[in-house]
């Protein structure tokens, strides 16, 4: 079943165009992985999907209902969540209040259980979030999302900035989440990162897609001559 | 002894500048809006409770009450209409927008209630005229006490809500970042509509206490809105207590400096303000021009 469907996506600041006709389709229970270069259009896809980015032109069908004009807070009650690059907490906030603030749809996840999956988070649990450290701001930051109950997340570069063994840490959380069977979109720079835990792999450039496949039968020069644009022999 | 008299009837007369600088406080901590129209918006209120006093004969308390979802109504339609609209075309247009309004609603209140002065004092009944003599120099009125009660009672309510509620997180979340709590599922339309609400109903408080305590006409906004501002910097922008401990240093300053002089009371408040800039935001470059 097509959980996101995202038709002939035109995206742009000002004059740039930095999505320019993206169309693909998600299936529920999937994982995604977008790769390609800085300035891709990767993120803008991301904030254009979860309602942050006001798309020039195409559509966005979230289970069928046209969400492309649908402002972001909406979409969260929907079941669409995205988890910004840079985290993006709220300071002041302690971690229980920024993942209680978040919190539009009841389900799985809750406070109890999102610090259940980031363990490392229950001292934490009255800290604003300004005193943590990256990957404690990391964990937050994806169980905000989660508290939502999100059909679909919405991941953007959340290996960004972190140390390897917290990255493999978060990493190792969010298979746990991917098992309970939410539906996965991310944006990832690792290669080796996004084709192990993606089925299937889009590969942007300069706003296209130009490589579309699932994530086993692809194999690693075809995917890296894509992400440089390489010139490809047929 | 006349010193402490002074000091105590400075935290009274400051307890009325905070409750005046809340509104402000709140607005342009929330959404980074100074809101030149917030004494009109005071003395506005001031007006609403005036007509149901002169109407129903009630006292001016029980008239606030009923003033109130007026001026709450008032409030989202001011969001609604002027300031959404102008927070989205950059920092200076909600700075024109509600000069225009301080305007307009000045020339709307002279149109309906002519340039009269006005006060309250006489309907509130025994607290303007009550007071105790603690000893020979020093006396507390009973309206300065219910100024300061309400004030901190006021202050302490708006703490908990922002601390301890899940509509004070989503108000502290949008505050920060309203981009990242639209992705969390915050409306931040909504929120910001009650933050102005919220602004305007206790700008009617202090445009009550205005009426109570002294007098009103339709331009007495403006000399409201610069004691307000001056609580709100002296305290530190966007900080809710700052505000409190701001309004308070204000009308400590001005009843001091009445003290030396009756002349002064307006120009120690300005004197505070004023270093209170230098020292916070003008120090360092200013001992760096000095050193050239």
């Amino acid at each position: 079943m097509t959980l996101l469907r995202v038709e002939e996506l035109d995206c742009r600041y000002g004059l740039l165009q930095a999505v320019r006709g993206v169309s693909f389709e998600l299936a529920q229970g999937e994982t995604l992985a977008l790769i390609g270069a800085n300035g891709a259009g990767k993120s803008t896809l991301l904030r254009a999907i979860a309602g942050a980015h006001r798309p020039h032109g195409g559509r966005v069908l979230f289970d069928g209902v046209d969400v492309t004009s649908m402002p972001a807070h909406r979409r969260v009650s929907l079941g669409i969540a995205l988890v910004p690059e840079g985290r993006r907490l709220f300071p002041s906030l302690t971690v229980e209040e920024n993942l209680r603030v978040a919190a539009a749809r009841r389900g799985r996840w809750n406070v109890q259980s999102v610090l259940e999956v980031f363990p490392l988070l229950q001292p934490r649990r009255h800290m604003a979030a300004a005193n943590l450290s990256g990957g404690e701001q990391q964990a937050v930051a994806i169980g905000r999302a989660l508290m939502s109950n999100p059909r679909l997340l919405l991941l953007d570069e959340v290996s960004l900035g972190l140390a390897p063994i917290v990255v493999d840490a978060v990493y190792r959380s969010l298979a746990d989440i991917i098992k309970e069977g939410t539906t996965v979109l991310l944006v990832e720079q690792d290669l080796t990162r996004a084709l192990n835990v993606a089925g299937r792999v889009i590969c942007m450039l300069e706003g296209r897609i130009v490589l579309e496949g699932e994530a086993a039968s692809l194999d690693r020069d075809r995917v890296v001559g894509a992400y440089f644009g390489l010139k490809q022999p047929a | 002894m006349t010193i402490v008299n002074a000091v105590v009837q400075g935290i009274f007369l400051g307890a009325f500048y905070a409750v005046l600088a809340c509104g402000l406080s709140i607005m342009f901590g929330v959404m980074r809006v100074i809101n030149l129209a917030h004494g009109d918006i005071a003395v506005l209120g001031a007006y609403v409770v005036f007509v149901i006093v002169q109407s129903t004969g009630m006292s001016p308390l029980v008239a606030f009450v009923v003033a109130l979802p007026v001026m709450i109504l008032l409030g989202y339609v001011l969001q609604l209409t002027v300031l959404e609209r102008s927070l989205k075309s950059g920092i200076l247009t909600p700075l024109l927008a509600t000069f225009g309004l301080s305007i307009v609603i000045q020339n709307l209140l002279l149109i309906s209630f002519s340039p009269d002065v006005r006060s309250l004092g006489g309907n509130a009944g025994a607290i303007t005229t009550s007071s105790w003599q603690v000893t020979g120099g020093l006396s507390v009125s009973a309206l300065g006490m219910v100024i300061l009660v309400m004030a901190v009672l006021l202050f302490g309510a708006l703490q908990l809500f922002l601390s301890s509620t899940r509509a004070g997180w989503m108000m502290r979340a949008t505050a920060e970042d309203a981009d990242a709590a639209e992705l969390v599922g915050i409306d931040s339309r909504g929120v910001y509509a009650r933050a102005t609400a919220l602004a305007v109903a206790i700008a009617a408080l202090g445009g009550l206490f205005l009426a109570i305590r002294s007098v009103f006409d339709p331009v007495s906004g403006p000399t409201q809105l610069i004691f307000a501002f001056e609580a709100v910097v002296i305290g530190g922008m966007g900080s809710l207590w700052g505000t409190l401990l701001g309004g308070l240093a204000l009308g400590v300053a001005q009843t001091l400096g009445a003290h030396i002089n009756p002349e002064y009371s307006a120009l120690t408040g300005h004197l505070l303000f004023l270093a209170v800039l230098i020292v916070r935001f003008g120090g360092g470059r200013l001992s760096l021009r000095m050193a050239r």
